[in-house]
């Protein structure tokens, strides 16, 4: 054994001739292996792999003369970006290869934004410098921000997109979703414009709950929300029985009586004879434009503004429905419910027809013992442990702050900070959807409640909060675009006070506040004739006969409607141009009746529009039958030439018409009289 | 005792690679019947978004000789890479259907989804399904689609959106008509979406939505037409339509 070692020594280091050799032949591979690891590595394989790919193909030419060997990068300082993705995806910007079976050459899909300008990272994350497959796609212990499922890839648009872009759906649908289950009641999630995401689920203050509803109501709602309405946005907190039975001690004894107090019921005015007139109060008042309710075949009709209905009876007390239906103002002065001027009969009417709708198997298990101090002690311990203040307005406890962790950066969380339990798959975006799904799922003592979501809601809910990373909170403002906000306007003096109290902006939007239900008023005043708006506030008629949701009648006195016609007329007035600068009386026969052919014709308006009520069937469009009663001629002129100049969003398309084609179209529009709307015409 | 040793950790090895291997995939379900048919209950045909479950989950139906439900049957749905089913194979109901959730791959397009089911003899029995997965520019056009489209183009009235189809005197083509569609090139499709039904002699009741409309919001309604299509849409619109 011995000899033979010795005799390879002698071999290789014999002499010095040998010696020198051997070292420089150490020496060569030594040399050698750096480029052979270079040579041999993955993204050569895949440029190798491209490069017989494209030879394969008709233009291969072209395609050969794109590519471009060794590591690519795409490198933008500005952005923190250094992106060598392009090394192996070859074909992103190849038009031709918009169809390669293989994923890693196929053509990037139709985006608005250019690979130069973004780079890769930017929206899809994962480790934009490394150059092997597992490092750049995959979490690493040095890289904690792998690829973004696909999923989940609006996040990516999120990060700069603060308004709602039209493409992507689900990140809208998720920031929406977060609004309106009042998430950031307690998660604060500030937006990288320095403006917050707010809650708008509007949930009920509890200074009064004792003069709405029962403690037995109470008790049944929060064991199980959506036993009471499947739709109840108040999540499920699963209390335990005694600590619900505690809890609704402590939620009636804060209660304090309502200043001036509800008075008892009308009982002296009796409900209509007809039984169907509840049924046909709550059809013509329209409160299904906002609330839901289940028909006879438990089927939900109606909208989600406000509260389902299915079984109002069994919650509310009778003598509150009464009150509330007088004048929603006196118990909630912040509802965004309209004051309907209904006369004493038309209350017990719609009141009587609500208290008919109950669950009474709700409540009919709960048998509560009057309740003791300990238990109202223990009660507001859970009250206070359980943050209901957060939303809630609660007699004698403090709204909290910060009760829940801040979201503004969830996007970018390390792992390491994450407490992952089994079942939850081990990566941000897994942790946060389980985190929607069941928070519970994380340990029975966290505070989280149970939110009633759909599969997709959560893949919603965790696309919005992945788009709160740290590069939306600290890129350059410039990259940014910006969200859009309500803004604070509110009507002004008397007939602001009246607005204020029929709650135009619960529906319409006017300045840029309000709802989106109806039409936006903002330019009304150069819109519509004063005669017509006055007519309509009396009663309203139905201008867009496919529409469930309908204006609504308020019972307006002749004071209140001059008022609001008055306020109207003079305010909301566009300053693009006057609504006199288009005199009627220019018009010729001739000219009606170019316009009329114009109509027909060439403009095909009566596809959406009826102008006949005899012919004409189109109903996507408002019904123009009795336009020259309702507008001025100005602004069907400047409608015509640019619709959404003056009201953003609508649908109507822009025509490109000339000049004179909009002025014989608005001397034939103008000339059309009918009264009323089609059923009346038909009488 | 050196064998012995190299048995063991081989042993060993051997296992716990099993383990871990049959851990995604637990055992084959073992039917306790088998049907003579598979058909489709529901869910077919749907339009989702890439990497995203459908709306609706995919119910197929083994049926017996009888032609009724048979409870029991092994069911197992198999898609291209992607595509992932919850579950992914199941036994058959009381009414002998199965129920899964599909999610969709990460590539937009159409997906040829399959649930089969052995037969007595041990053949197996395929139901192919098409669902299609919308990327980028296609949920762009659908969301357009929504917005301005599909009061004219689809029959379907719905309680918040009614059809306004019938009161038009040319019936617009709905988008999934693929036999009228298709033959129409993109370039065509562009115009007269931009420009109206009378840029190509068509009816003037198709208003020009070009000057409402960006260029890319116009090509992102094409490809929204395209990848809805039925039967499935080839490209080159030109070529298919000389064919």
């Amino acid at each position: 054994m011995k000899n033979q070692l010795k005799a390879v020594w002698q071999f290789f280091f014999g002499d010095s001739a040998r010696a020198f050799g051997s070292v420089s032949l150490i020496l060569l591979v030594l040399l050698a292996i750096s480029p052979a690891k270079n040579h041999f590595s993955q993204w050569r394989h895949y440029q190798k792999q491209y490069l017989h790919l494209i030879r394969g193909r008709a233009d291969a030419v072209t395609l050969e003369r794109h590519f471009q060997g060794g590591i690519q990068q795409i490198w933008i300082p500005e952005q923190q970006v250094t992106d060598r993705c392009t090394t192996c995806h070859l074909g992103l910007k190849e038009a031709s290869l918009a169809d390669v079976s293989a994923v890693a050459f196929r053509k990037h899909p139709v985006v608005p934004h250019s690979l130069t300008e973004f780079g890769c990272t930017t929206c899809h994350r994962g480790q934009g410098a490394a150059t092997t497959v597992e490092e750049a796609h995959n979490s690493t212990e040095q890289w904690e921000q792998p690829l973004l499922p696909a999923k989940y890839i609006e996040a990516g648009c999120g990060q700069c997109h603060l308004e709602k872009p039209t493409a992507t759906p689900f990140l809208n649908q998720g920031r929406d979703l977060i609004s309106s289950n009042g998430c950031t009641h307690c998660h604060t999630i500030k937006r990288g414009d320095g403006t917050y995401i707010l809650p708008d689920d509007d949930p009920p203050s509890l200074k009064h709950i004792a003069d709405k509803t029962t403690r037995e109501w109470i008790y049944a709602w929060i064991k199980d929300p959506q036993a009471y309405a499947g739709t109840a946005t108040m999540p499920n907190y699963h209390l335990r029985d005694d600590d619900a039975r505690d809890i609704s001690a402590f939620v009636i004894s804060q209660s304090t009586a309502l200043q001036p107090p509800i008075q008892p019921g009308q009982t002296d005015t009796k409900p209509a004879e007809d039984p169907a007139a509840g049924t046909s109060l709550y059809g013509q008042s329209f409160c299904a434009s906002c609330h839901a309710m289940q028909n006879a075949a438990g089927i939900l009709v109606g909208g989600n503004v406000g509260p389902e209905l299915t079984g109002i009876g069994t919650k509310a007390k009778p003598e509150w429905l009464q009150d509330w239906v007088a004048n929603p103002n006196h118990y909630d002065p912040g509802t965004m419910m309209p004051h309907y001027r209904f006369d004493a009969t038309q209350v017990a009417t719609l009141a009587g027809f609500l208290e008919s709708k109950t669950e009474p198997d709700l409540v009919a298990n709960v048998h509560l013992d009057p309740a003791t101090s300990p238990q109202i002690e223990h009660g507001k311990k859970l009250v206070v442990e359980n943050g209901c203040a957060s939303c809630h307005e609660i007699n004698g406890i403090k709204k909290p702050e910060n009760f829940a962790p801040e979201l503004s950066r969830i996007g970018s969380k390390p792992l390491s900070q994450l407490l992952f339990v089994e079942g939850v798959e081990h990566t941000l975006p897994g942790y946060v959807a389980a985190k929607v799904r069941s928070p519970r799922a994380f340990g029975p003592s966290l505070k989280m409640p149970q939110f009633n979501l759909t599969p997709l809601q959560i893949d919603a809910i965790t696309t919005a909060l992945l788009a709160q990373t740290d590069r939306s909170q600290t890129q350059p403002p410039a990259m940014r675009i910006a969200s859009v906000q309500q803004t604070k306007y509110e009507p002004a003096g008397h007939a602001g006070q009246l607005m204020g109290d029929l709650r135009c902006l619960t529906c319409h939007v006017i300045n840029g506040h309000g709802g989106d239900m109806a039409p936006d008023l903002t330019w009304e005043g150069t819109a519509v004739q004063r005669e017509w708006l006055t007519q309509f506030l009396k009663n309203p008629e139905t201008l867009r006969p496919a529409l469930i949701r309908r204006m609504p009648k308020f019972n307006l006195t002749d004071a209140e409607i001059t008022t609001l016609a008055d306020y109207m007329m003079t305010v909301y007035q566009t300053p693009q141009f006057d609504r006199d600068s288009l005199p009627v009386s220019e018009f010729s026969p001739a000219v009606v009746e170019q316009g009329r052919q114009l109509f027909y014709s060439k403009f095909a308006c009566q596809s959406c529009h009826i102008a006949d009520y005899a012919k004409d069937k189109g109903y996507i469009g408002p019904a123009l039958a009795g336009t020259g009663k309702r507008f001025y001629a100005a602004w069907i002129y400047h409608w015509l030439q640019d619709p959404q100049s003056l009201r953003p969003g609508t649908i109507e398309p822009n025509q490109h018409m000339t000049d004179d084609e909009a002025r014989s179209l608005t001397a034939f529009l103008m000339s059309l009289n009918a009264t009323g709307s089609k059923e009346a015409t038909k009488k | 005792m050196k064998r012995a040793l190299l048995a063991i950790c081989t042993l060993m090895l051997v296992t716990g690679g099993c383990s871990h291997k049959s851990k995604p995939q637990p055992a084959s379900i073992q039917p306790i019947a088998n049907g003579t048919a598979i058909v489709e209950s529901s869910g077919g045909k749907q339009i989702g978004y890439i990497g995203m479950p459908l709306d609706q989950p995919v119910v197929v139906q083994v049926n017996g000789a009888s032609g009724s439900g048979v409870a029991g049957a092994a069911v197992n749905f198999s898609g291209p890479t992607g595509v992932t089913f919850t579950p992914a194979s199941a036994l058959t109901d009381s009414s002998g259907q199965v129920t899964s959730t599909v999610s969709l791959g990460q590539q937009a397009g159409r997906y040829k989804i399959v649930a089969s089911t052995p037969d007595a003899s041990g053949k197996k029995l395929e139901l192919p399904l098409d669902e299609i997965a919308l990327g980028y520019q296609q949920t762009l056009g659908a969301q357009l689609n929504g917005q301005y489209c599909i009061r004219c183009h689809d029959p379907e009235s719905t309680p918040l959106r009614v059809s306004n189809m019938d009161n038009l005197s040319v019936k617009p083509h709905p988008f999934t008509e693929g036999d009228t569609l298709n033959k129409i090139s993109d370039a065509d499709l562009i115009a007269i979406i931009s420009h109206g039904g009378p840029a190509l002699n068509k009816s003037a009741e198709m208003p020009p939505w070009g000057y409402t409309l960006s260029k890319s919001d116009i090509a992102a309604l094409v490809s929204y037409i395209r990848a809805v299509a039925d039967p499935p849409y080839e490209s080159g619109g030109l070529v298919y339509a000389q064919k």
